[in-house]
């Protein structure tokens, strides 16, 4: 008969090395190219086998907005600010040369030519290979966005203790 | 020539397209077979072996052939777990 004795120490080791490694990645800006860099990596590290976990805070909320729906805030001056900050995956512009538009108009025929998926398909495929999508609610509240015209795909509401709990196990953490 | 039982086409596709795809294809396969990924983004010749690193797949070889203006890479990934 053959019996193996478990040590504590090495059973503790052996789980902590079967333990994926964990990314978490704060989308603060909505611009299309750091937003596009965000769910490029997210998605690669869900292809590794890595748990990941999005938290979109301040401009990176239009990331995670329905297209064409404006703030839904009770205010005039939130309503307002939610009216100007027109959100939507599809509309969010290039960090540079966004040139009124025709700047990230141009960018986005070239992804189109090189096969390059777009913000919202990144998205979806992200969404597609488990990443979990944070909304943050404070800056929900300050932005002027009701949580009903974010996507579906946003898996929780939570704030920055939800962000730090997971950040602490994260062995990949990134701010973008 | 290694041989392969899957073929995955992603010419044409750019990083991190070509990971993802293999990461849903070799879903399909049995552990044991191999997945022969067809790319011409030059950043597989790392990627690839990085990603086997990573989720305990095996890399099994990699063969690059030139053909008139482009290079296309064909990474042959063996499935060791469910």
């Amino acid at each position: 008969m053959n019996s193996t004795k478990l040590e504590p120490a090495t059973a503790l080791a052996e789980l902590q090395e079967q333990k994926p490694d964990r990314v978490t990645i704060v989308v603060l800006s909505g611009d299309m190219d750091r937003v596009m860099a965000a769910f490029i990596i997210a998605s690669g590290a869900a292809a590794m086998g890595m748990p990941v976990t999005m938290f979109f805070t301040f401009w990176g909320l239009n990331a995670i907005r329905r297209d064409g729906v404006s703030g839904g805030a009770k205010d005039w001056l939130r309503r307002m600010f939610g009216w100007l900050n027109k959100g939507g995956a599809d509309s969010l512009p290039l960090s540079r040369f966004h040139f009124w538009g025709l700047g990230t108009r141009m960018m986005k025929r070239v992804m189109q030519q090189h096969r390059m998926p777009g913000i919202p398909e990144l998205r979806e495929t992200a969404h597609e290979l488990g990443v979990r999508f944070i909304a943050c609610t404070t800056t929900l509240g300050l932005m002027g966005i009701s949580k009903d015209t974010l996507i579906d795909d946003v898996d929780q509401l939570a704030g920055v203790t939800t962000y730090l709990a997971e950040a602490k196990e994260g062995s990949v953490n990134l701010f973008i | 020539m290694i041989q392969s039982d899957v073929k995955l086409d992603t010419l044409g596709y750019f990083c991190p397209m070509p990971i993802i795809m293999t990461s849903k294809k070799i879903k399909e396969l049995i552990p044991g077979q191999v997945l022969e990924v067809l790319s011409d983004d030059e950043g597989i010749k790392k990627d690839m072996p990085a990603w086997c690193q990573t989720t305990g797949h095996e890399m099994v070889g990699l063969e690059e052939e030139a053909s008139d203006a482009r290079r296309i890479y064909r990474a042959f990934v063996k499935k060791t777990k469910q």
